[in-house]
């Protein structure tokens, strides 16, 4: 019996204007796996990203997640579907307060209308004590609840990314993405993130890393794909893609550990 | 078809003055995104200076082209000096602020100077004096003026000139630097404050010339004039993609082309149901369906939401 | 610097100061008949800018969609009770069926607007709003021919006032032995609709909704990856916001028993934004008294300037309509400068402001 798969690119392909950014890549994701996608710069991971949580509208291919054709004209429809993800330039609600932040990722599993808004009725009332038990919970689960009531801007850099996780979340994912989470973390943080990671799947939501830092990778990640030039030129277990000479062709020659 | 012609022409002429105008507030917009709403105004006192220099002028014997000429050119210095002023005093000191701030700034503005030049010129129309005689041509059935005409020629001049300044001089190059990225440009050692105040400048001298453009042709003005010419050359940079020089120009005479064939046409579409006083809806319903089907306008760099 | 929202309503914690607006609101209509009917009916504008404001504040303010065509929807309620209620058709509908139509009326063209254009960058949206706002007024100004829907510039006259039963409200009445006039049975009308609207916003803004825009209003792509239909939630607020412009419209045409298009010029739309800029977007206090503020100024300048301009000069040097709107101009402009987040903004506009600022 193997493990279920959650998400399958089929051949995804998209360029700008005659800059092929990504050509033709499939891969698959495993339910409950952390999964690691790498390459130099510019090869085309967050182009990568933003086609899968529909940001961008890739030319041809296909995503199918969780069983299902994945619409790929909204964002928000991702999210619905239990995408979620993380900016690798931070996109918080800089002047909303952590707590709201993350009130705001549990929106669409909530549904509250105007008239309950108004009128404060018993469920609209039920429903906002949930949202704010959840939120609570989930700053206490990455670990900030003291900076709750803190304007997401004026928290540390490693507090930001992991209010980040938190909002994202609180969006129930199936998949959780995660651009660059530990770009700009010095190596205490890096090694918070790295048990933080950890823990968000062996809660059950499977994980996928986009990273610079070969190293997190290649200590927390099952499977890793590379990506050069758009093209994905490998996809195994970390020690096999460690070795593979294309891989160490792509970050120019260099050794990958 | 001499209606269709005629319509032509009229519109290509409206339509270099529209596209005038909106060069104005483009070339503000694209450096700083602000709607400079008080651009339409500048263009009034434009048309206002112009004609008390040329009312002045008229009993002195003067060539008519030169009095015409010395009013132009003092219409264009008094504008570049209130655009100047405006940036200084108005819109300088709220850099930073909140994006709404400076656009009511522009509004406070828009309403100051037009109740100034109310003050000073009165409430009624004013008739230009004619200054030159005017000849007409026929072709195909379909007349023009030596004015309109003088209106188009000059138009393309002037614009000529904005496009030689914007791509070959320094000032030019620290314009299109600063509307890229304003700090890199600062960065690369541009004065950003001088390039925001000389898209200023410049954008008002357009103004005034069109202002003497718009004078002439209809041989009146107004103090309220400046508003629907200004929210008509606005709408003209906004179906062009606004801030894009070429787009305002290429805007502007597509405007003046629609309005024109639509005050001629409406009643025939519409079997006389609606008149040619609908003239000014067309630019209206004409951006809303552009921007619907391209939403950065007929020439505007399309952008996606960057990650 | 903690930044915690209060919770608890405004009335729960100052009981006392509330007791003394509730106080103040009733005084005025009374105090103000004193110098004449004329300064109740000033009262009145006051408080349907009020309304307006603070509909157009759930627009701009809240969503942050920059909407200067807002005085379309305001006109679309004004001509739906105009024509249902007045001798032009002579159709006569009482008030509990034609506000309420042209709330709703109002509210679908908000959405046959914002539906293709709401994906449009902000400024791109205030052009389109506002070239959506002359088209009304074209049209209030020239469907008089060939079928005459409208009236054209002239406008539609003799409006039924307000009538419960026999209960009208544009004639003079005794209730518990105080007289009472029209002007101040509508003063009473637009508090109560002043106050639904206040609790209107007070309570999106601590809700789902409420947190949605202004997610929106940060950052739209995040809020995208939230699962956030940004487009449908921006609806909401531009719906919303037409519904209430349309109730405004509504109560004017009953109330001055007179509507043309004039009333709908974009100026009034800009005035409204200026009212909510001016007081201090997004919260409620500010947009409340930059209404108040915006729609006084002008009167006092109307009685102030000519006696002023005769005592010094001993005559009128200038035009005191146009030195009205002038001191007007200068007074937005003056405000913006040293004031940019507003008279009165919310604490955490206020930071926001102090922090971006180098």
């Amino acid at each position: 019996m193997g493990e279920q798969i959650l998400l399958e690119a089929h051949a995804v392909a998209k360029h700008f204007g005659g800059v092929k950014a990504l050509h033709d890549v499939s891969l698959t994701i495993r339910r409950g796996e952390i999964y690691g996608l790498i390459g130099p710069n510019g090869a085309g991971k967050t182009t990568f990203f933003n086609c899968l949580t529909g940001l961008y509208k890739n030319e041809s291919g296909h995503f199918t997640f969780a069983g299902a054709r994945l619409a790929a004209d909204a964002p928000h429809k991702a999210a619905e579907a239990g995408i979620a993800r993380t900016f690798q330039n931070i996109r918080l609600f800089g002047n909303m307060t952590a707590i709201e932040n993350v009130m705001v990722g549990r929106h669409m599993r909530t549904h509250a209308n105007v008239i309950g808004a108004i009128t404060r009725n018993r469920a609209t009332m039920a429903e906002e004590g949930a949202i704010t038990r959840r939120a609570e919970e989930l700053l206490h689960y990455v670990g900030i609840s003291e900076r709750a009531h803190d304007y997401a801007k004026n928290l540390s850099y490693g507090d930001q990314r992991r209010l980040e996780i938190a909002r994202a979340l609180a969006t129930e994912p199936k998949l959780l993405a995660l651009d660059e989470p530990a770009a700009g973390m010095n190596g205490t943080e890096t090694e918070a993130l790295r048990v933080l990671v950890e823990g968000i799947c062996r809660d059950g939501v499977t994980v996928l890393l986009i990273e610079h830092d070969v190293k997190l990778v290649m200590g927390l990640c099952g499977r890793v794909a590379v990506l050069d030039y758009g093209e994905k030129i490998c996809e195994d277990v970390p020690a096999v893609v460690q070795k593979d000479p294309r891989v160490i062709e792509a970050y120019l020659g260099g050794s990958v550990a | 078809m001499d209606t269709l012609l005629q319509q032509l022409i009229n519109g290509l002429t409206l339509g270099a003055v529209y596209a005038l105008v909106a060069l104005g507030y483009t070339m503000v917009y694209g450096i700083i995104g602000l709607i400079n709403f008080a651009h339409g105004e500048v263009v009034m006192i434009g048309t206002m200076v112009a004609f008390t220099v040329i009312v002045a002028l008229a009993g002195s014997g003067l060539p008519p082209l030169l009095v015409l000429s010395i009013g132009l050119a003092v219409a264009v210095v008094v504008c570049m000096a209130l655009g100047w002023s405006l940036e200084r005093v108005a819109y300088r000191p709220l850099r930073g602020a909140p994006r709404l701030t400076p656009l009511i700034t522009a509004i406070g503005m828009s309403m100051v100077l037009q109740n100034v030049a109310m003050i000073i010129w009165g409430r009624n129309y004013i008739t230009f004096p004619p200054m030159i005689t005017k000849h007409i041509y026929s072709v195909g059935g379909a007349t023009f003026t030596n004015v309109q005409v003088a209106i188009v020629s000059l138009a393309a001049l002037v614009m000529m000139a904005l496009i030689y300044l914007v791509h070959r001089t320094r000032i030019g190059m620290a314009m299109r630097a600063t509307a890229q990225n304003p700090h890199v440009a600062s960065l690369m050692g541009v004065d950003i404050n001088r390039v925001i105040a000389m898209a200023f400048v410049i954008g008002s001298a357009l103004g005034a010339v069109a202002g003497c453009m718009v004078g002439s042709y209809y041989e009146i003005a107004h103090y309220q004039m400046g508003f629907m010419l200004g929210l008509k050359a606005f709408t003209a940079a906004v179906l062009g993609g606004i801030g894009n020089l070429a787009g305002a120009m290429a805007g502007g005479l597509l405007l003046g082309v629609i309005e024109a064939l639509g005050a001629g046409y409406i009643g025939q579409l519409t079997g006389d149901f609606l008149g040619s006083h609908y003239q000014d809806i067309f630019a209206f319903i004409v951006l809303i369906i552009v921007l619907m089907f391209r939403p950065s306008g007929l020439f505007g760099e399309r952008e996606g939401d960057r990650a | 610097m903690n930044g915690s929202r209060k919770k608890s309503l405004p009335w729960q914690r100052h009981w006392l100061g509330v007791l003394l607006v509730g106080a103040v609101l009733l005084a005025v209509p009374f105090v103000a008949a004193l110098g004449g009917q004329a300064w109740v009916r000033i009262a009145n504008f006051a408080i349907l800018y009020v309304f307006l404001a603070l509909g157009l504040n759930i627009v701009v303010g809240y969503a942050g969609l920059l909407d200067l065509g807002y005085v379309a929807f305001y006109a679309v309620g004004a001509y739906v009770y105009a024509l249902l209620a007045s001798p032009h058709f002579g159709v006569h509908l009482p008030f509990w069926v034609i506000l309420p139509l042209g709330a709703a009326i109002a509210c679908l063209f908000g959405m046959l607007l914002g539906a293709p254009t709401l994906k449009l960058r902000g400024d791109y949206l205030a052009i389109v709003t506002l070239g959506f706002g002359e088209i009304i007024r074209i049209f209030l100004n020239n469907l008089n021919a060939p079928i005459n829907v409208t009236n054209g510039a002239q406008g539609i006259t003799l409006i039924d006032p307000i009538e419960i039963g026999d209960f009208s409200f544009a004639a003079t009445s005794t209730i518990l032995g105080v007289e009472i006039s029209g002007p101040q049975k509508y003063y009473f009308l637009l508090v109560a609709l002043a106050i639904l609207v206040i609790i209107v916003n007070v309570r999106l803004q601590d809700s789902r909704i409420g947190r949605a825009w202004q997610a929106i209003r940060e950052d739209e792509v995040a809020a995208k990856a939230c699962g956030i239909n940004t487009r449908n939630i921006k609806l909401l607020a531009f719906a919303m916001g037409a519904s209430f412009g349309g109730v405004a419209g509504g109560v004017f045409s009953a109330m001055q028993g007179f509507v043309s298009p004039e009333s709908f010029s974009l100026m009034e739309s800009i005035t409204i934004l200026a009212m909510v800029v001016l007081g201090g977007m997004g919260h409620i206090p500010g947009v409340i008294l930059g209404a108040v503020l915006l729609t006084a100024l002008p009167e006092v300048l109307r009685y102030g300037i000519e006696p002023l301009q005769d005592a010094v000069f001993g005559r009128m040097i200038i035009d005191p309509e146009s030195l009205r709107m002038l001191i007007f101009g200068l007074a937005l402009v003056l405000v913006m400068r040293f004031r940019p987040a507003g008279l009165w903004p919310s604490p955490q506009r206020r930071r926001e402001l102090a922090e971006s600022s180098d």
